[in-house]
């Protein structure tokens, strides 16, 4: 070979790469061409996976197939946003074509990321006017500036669970309201067995199923971020009272090591062994599903549900609490969307639907419709929940392009504090913020 | 119109028809994986929108504000330095001590090497129940004979030990292969160094040790690729040793406890697969690679050293 053909190898094999790569970079893209009255089958994956979630997620999804009788609906359950993730990424005719996810963490990169599809020229195509029936504080978590990616799909609110065996045995009238009686109850509350516990007031440590720090700051009713989009938690005067809050629950009870330890003795979350359901704890931080999971697993003491105290100083907005909720949307690469609204359309906005649904599954309706019901379940302790909702000073995350990548980091943060390892907080949390920051910068184009 | 080939095309022709296999291999598994990530290095590209360039961007976000970086370097040098040395040594060990059992000597080999197999989320999961600092047996025992037990899994200092036990225990395969090179050195050079008043440790020092030095070196090689790469035990050990529920909606964040735990290929995972952040991940993928490659072409030059030492 002559030697000049030599020094053009290499080039020419990495444009060669190059062009393979710009090409595997691309994934199937979608289309809303379908007519919807059309027969089709349509792909539906979601998480649930209780066999009576599963049975209702079923039997709305007969509802739906008899009202369309040209959408066939292939269902699959217990999906992981993992799972959906790769799919979605990978495209093909395996794809779901209707996705949910069980947080809105994600949302923001959903939409950012172009994987959801926009659903507002499907509501404005069929007149859905989504300021009409979704509450605004819902339509917050399912978009990204301004794209409207995701709809609700049931809502969570999140309460304080107490049993109220042991409130008479501590002498307690009634749950706590303001954080310092919180405090005060816990301690009360908290027995001890030898080196370990017999039962925990409330065990704040934020590795606990449902404590995750986000979720207990939202009391205090915090701005994540400013209005350039910049993390502020150093500059938010609730982010210090917050955390010295979680340590004075912590010191009430014994302190970080021994609660650690505690809690590393309890059972599964979604078990008869879950800790509060085992008398292990007695009051909890949960949503409104593990009221059914009580009442089915008829636990052997009474209990009650309250909303979770707020910041002494900010009394008046007592009945609020963390919102999240799943929602659900239509995947960029299903060559289907039409048919794929219809089914979004019917889950989300349909009131006898989201009743129904959410009277199986022991979820907050979603839609003002819905909330206002008559035939939505009575339960005193459900309500509880869906006064929570309703609340105006109830909080949400905000989206972030980047999903929920500033709340891992707020949770790392917070599990290097309740440690007692970051030994100036302010210095931290500025770290945290620049942390935040350097994420979000990342991950836009 | 027929194709007339000179011999020497020829030769060249059927050459690469051997060679073919590899070839193709080789392209598809290796250098076009490797030429993607040095190309999606540059890139933002979160999957599906299409990449752009951003020059060094990914790069100074990894060495300068990926907070995680560090500790997970770290945490996969240690396991490489400890977890490879301490594998060596305890397999060794054991080959050593199985090839001098005369009586049951079946029993004892087949006793040790049964953990290897013992699918790797199964065994995790078994060691994370049995060293619960509340309810696990270990713990339960030593506190019988007054030892507090650690938090295993639960403190950072004793979860990457934790898991170095969680190795050792499944060492069968290099049991197998140390047995085998062990059994392989020629019998007459143990009866010369003893006609010569060798002691065991003589024997071991001048007779066993030169004849297994390549099979030594093969172990730490293939070790430390393998422990770079280390991945499914430290995520479920942390995963379920957090206790943190892991439901539809949730993603599980590697590390556990205080990020001890989080290993370069678990980061490469969840920048990836959980954020969407192509480039990031493959400026680990390929700082992981460099490392491998550096170590690994060390310690094929030491092995050169120490074949020439012994010619």
């Amino acid at each position: 070979m002559p030697r000049w053909r030599i020094p053009l190898r290499a080039p020419m094999a990495l444009a060669a790469a190059g062009l393979l790569l710009s090409g595997c970079a691309n994934p199937s893209v979608g289309s809303a061409d379908d007519d919807p009255t059309k027969p089709v089958t349509l792909k539906f994956w979601h998480g649930w996976s209780a066999p009576g979630e599963v049975k209702a997620i079923n039997n709305s999804i007969a509802r739906f197939e008899k009202l369309h009788p040209n959408i066939r609906v292939e269902s699959t359950g217990n999906v992981t946003d993992a799972t959906i993730n790769q799919a979605l990424r990978a495209g093909g005719d395996e794809a779901p074509d209707v996705v949910t996810s069980f947080t809105t963490n994600n949302v923001g990169q959903y939409c950012d990321s172009g994987m959801w599809a926009d659903l507002d020229p499907f509501m404005r195509k069929s007149g859905l006017d989504k300021s009409k029936v979704f509450p605004k504080t819902l339509l917050d978590y399912t978009s990204y500036e301004g794209d409207q990616c995701a709809l609700p799909l049931l809502a969570d609110a999140y309460g304080m669970y107490y049993n109220k065996d042991a409130f008479k045995e501590a002498g307690i009238s009634r749950p706590p309201r303001t954080m310092s009686e919180f405090e005060a109850d816990a301690r009360k509350l908290t027995k001890r067995a030898g080196n370990s516990y017999r039962r925990v007031g409330f065990m704040p440590n934020f590795r606990l199923y449902q404590n995750s720090p986000d979720r207990l700051f939202a009391q205090w009713g915090p701005t994540y971020f400013d209005a350039k989009g910049d993390s502020r938690l150093a500059k938010d005067p609730s982010t210090y009272k917050f955390f010295d809050t979680a340590h004075k629950l912590v010191e009430a009870q014994g302190g970080y090591n021994a609660l650690e330890r505690f809690r590393t003795s309890f059972g599964d979350e979604m078990s008869t062994q879950n800790a509060f359901m085992s008398g292990k704890l007695a009051m909890h931080l949960d949503g409104e599903w593990r009221g059914l999971m009580m009442n089915e697993a008829k636990v052997g003491f009474d209990w009650g549900v309250a909303p979770l105290p707020v910041p002494d100083d900010q009394a008046e907005t007592y009945g609020r609490g963390y919102l999240t909720g799943t929602v659900a949307g239509i995947a960029h690469s299903s060559r289907h969307q039409n048919a794929a609204w219809e089914l979004v359309k019917f889950l989300t906005s349909d009131t006898d639907q989201v009743v129904s649904f959410a009277n199986a599954i022991h979820n907050v309706p979603s839609t003002f419709a819905a909330l206002k019901s008559p035939k939505l379940d009575a339960d005193p302790t459900f309500r509880t929940f869906l006064g929570i909702a309703q609340n105006k000073y109830s909080q949400v995350m905000p989206p972030s392009t980047n999903g929920g990548m500033y709340v891992t980091s707020l949770q790392d943060f917070s599990y290097s504090v309740e440690a007692g390892k970051v030994h100036d907080l302010k210095k931290g949390l500025r770290e945290l913020d620049r942390q935040i920051d350097a994420d979000t910068l990342q991950s836009k184009s | 119109m027929a194709l007339t080939l000179s011999n020497p095309a020829r030769r060249r022709l059927r050459t690469l028809g051997f060679l073919s296999p590899w070839l193709i291999g080789f392209s598809a598994f290796f250098a076009y994986p490797l030429i993607a990530t040095v190309y999606f290095s540059f890139m933002h590209y979160n999957q599906i929108q299409k990449p752009d360039f951003v020059g060094l961007r990914n790069w100074k976000y990894v060495f300068e504000q990926m907070p995680l970086f560090g500790p997970a370097l770290w945490n996969t040098l240690w396991l490489v330095v400890v977890m490879v040395a301490l594998r060596v040594v305890f397999g060794l060990s054991l080959g050593l001590l199985i090839t001098k059992i005369k009586t049951g000597a079946g029993f004892f080999r087949t006793a040790f090497y049964l953990p290897y197999l013992a699918p790797p989320v199964a065994a995790t999961v078994a060691f994370v129940f049995l060293l619960n600092p509340s309810t696990g047996p270990v713990n339960e025992v030593l506190a019988h004979v007054g030892i507090t037990g650690p938090n295993w899994f639960n403190d950072a200092n004793w979860a990457k030990p934790s898991l170095v036990m969680l190795s050792l225990w499944g060492i069968g395969d290099l049991m197998v292969i140390f047995m085998a090179a062990l059994l392989d050195v020629p019998k007459e050079q143990y009866e010369a160094a003893e006609l010569d008043g060798a002691g065991a440790w003589s024997k071991f020092r001048y007779v066993t040790w030169p004849s297994i030095t390549p099979i030594v070196m093969f172990a730490v090689v293939t070790g430390v690729v393998q422990t770079m790469q280390y991945y499914t035990q430290a995520l479920v050990a942390g995963k379920i040793a957090s206790g943190v529920s892991i439901g539809p909606g949730s993603v599980i964040q590697p590390g556990y406890p205080d990020h001890s735990t989080l290993t370069v290929p678990q980061l490469v995972y969840s920048m990836g697969f959980q954020n969407f952040n192509t480039g990031a991940a493959c400026v680990l993928s390929l700082v992981l690679f460099a490392i491998a490659m550096a170590v690994t072409m060390l310690l094929m030059r030491k092995r050169s050293g120490l074949l020439a030492a012994e010619d």
